[in-house]
């Protein structure tokens, strides 16, 4: 009886939240919007050193949006890393005998590093970017994890500390120069703007990839009493 | 009525769905589920919305990018915390009384609590 | 009169993949539809004229969520001798 009383106040007010969204919805859709914002971008977007107007948003003109989303993400990593109980980015108990996984990971890993190289330099004149590239980036770390691939050539606290810090770091040197040379916070000086937004996205991607992954790798807990990092034992 | 509205209107209720998931189911996965399902309906509504005239607009589109990237951090967080609890309770769910610890030979306090 | 068509079946899809992910028996089967309802989610960004977020929607939305809630999904259903099997529960508790 509880029960049905739970799920019938429950469906009532998703029912009254769900109208009152719609009201809104309908009524913003009915009033036109006071300023164009795509005329706006397309009249600036000379200015702003890229080509394609997501990408001049999402580095130029709300480029704060984007330090304080990189941010978060480091957050979201540390937190995450310091419930690790993996302290390998190779897990021993994952290594696979499964040639197909095996084959897989041959031809698609050099193919996904290819991929995000490619989107992450699309990203100034078509569809692409930071944030796609450093996704692939990320996918192609879980699948070398997922095959158990032994990964003598990174130092797991050394490369995920540097890939943590670095993204923020570099965007947050940037954004402070332009203050300390006079202009605004993040205002980019007009002769670099491109090479500093390519800049700025290569180590976004690089940073983003490697939170992601951290995230993934932090996430099993292993049975086997490991010692936690940072412990002598 | 274009069609960029009818997706709002889908975000409206992909928000309204997710969040009666979020209320009533139990298992702190399926919570995580819903919640995913509440971030895409807020996104369908957020671009849905913006281009209602069918003209794409790039400023929501690249807020929506930032949200997708936020949004899968705080679900692996999510699922890193979740998979914690588990180990550490024994349980998927937040009601009820704590399970006994089957099989597991460690004390209660973790060795993190040591300084 | 064929975009309606196209994205009224995108917008129905995305609703009943939805409700399935909710009301779903297993939780396995929850996550694989979920990845389902990611992709679908990819279609409607393109139907919406915004392929930086359809790239993103399937590399993030469907391919990174979906390696680590499957992952999830897995360890969490592994019961230990005598655990009470806590994914197999649907709906509320009573309280």
């Amino acid at each position: 009886m509880m029960r049905l009383l739970a799920s019938a106040l429950a469906i009532a007010v998703c029912l009254v939240f769900a109208g009152a969204l719609a009201a809104a919805v309908w009524q913003i859709a009915g009033t036109p919007a006071p300023v164009s914002l795509p005329g706006l971008l397309a009249d600036n977007l000379a200015a702003s050193g890229v080509e394609h107007p997501v990408t001049a948003v999402l580095l130029n003109f709300r480029s704060y949006d984007t330090l304080l989303e990189i941010g978060v993400l480091v957050i979201a990593g540390i937190a995450g890393i310091s419930m690790a109980r993996t302290t390998s980015l190779e897990d021993p108990e994952l290594r696979t005998s499964d040639s197909l996984l095996y084959a897989l990971q041959r031809w698609f890993v050099p193919l996904m590093l290819v991929l995000a190289g490619y989107l992450l330099w699309a990203g100034s004149d078509r569809p692409g970017g930071a944030f796609q590239a450093g996704a692939v980036l990320a996918a192609s770390g879980v699948m070398m994890r997922l095959g158990g691939i032994p990964m003598p050539f990174l130092r797991p606290g050394l490369l995920l500390r540097l890939g943590l810090a670095l993204g923020f770091t570099v965007f947050l040197l940037v954004a402070v120069a332009s203050a300390a040379g006079g202009e605004a916070f993040l205002a980019y000086p007009k002769a670099f703007t491109k090479p500093l937004i390519l800049a700025i996205e290569t180590v976004l991607t690089f940073s983003i990839a490697m939170v992601l992954l951290a995230l993934f790798v932090s996430a099993p807990v292993n049975q086997a009493l490991e010692p936690e990092e940072g412990d002598p034992g | 009525m274009t069609p960029s509205l009818l997706y709002a209107f889908a975000g409206v209720l992909l928000c309204s769905l997710g969040l009666f998931g979020f209320i009533r189911l139990a298992h702190l996965l399926r919570k995580l589920l819903a919640f995913n399902l509440m971030g895409s309906g807020v996104f369908l509504v957020m671009v849905g919305l913006a281009q209602r005239d069918g003209e794409p607009d790039p400023v929501p589109q690249a807020l929506v990018l930032t949200g997708i990237v936020v949004a899968i951090a705080a679900t692996a967080l999510a699922v890193v915390l979740i998979r914690r609890y588990y180990h550490l309770s024994g349980q998927a769910t937040l009601a009820g009384p704590a399970a006994t610890q089957h099989g597991t030979a460690k004390p209660v306090v973790r060795a993190e609590d040591r300084s | 009169m064929i975009d309606w068509l196209v994205d009224g079946l995108l917008v129905l899809a995305l609703l009943v993949t939805a409700l399935a992910v909710l009301w779903s028996r297993s939780l396995f089967r929850a996550v694989v539809v979920f990845i389902a309802f990611g992709l679908l989610m990819t279609l409607a960004w393109v139907r919406l004229q915004a392929p930086d977020i359809a790239l993103a929607e399937a590399a993030i939305g469907s391919g990174l969520t979906g390696v680590l809630l499957l992952d999830a999904a897995r360890h969490l259903r592994d019961s230990r001798p005598g655990r009470h099997q806590a994914g197999e529960r649907r709906g509320g508790q009573s309280e």
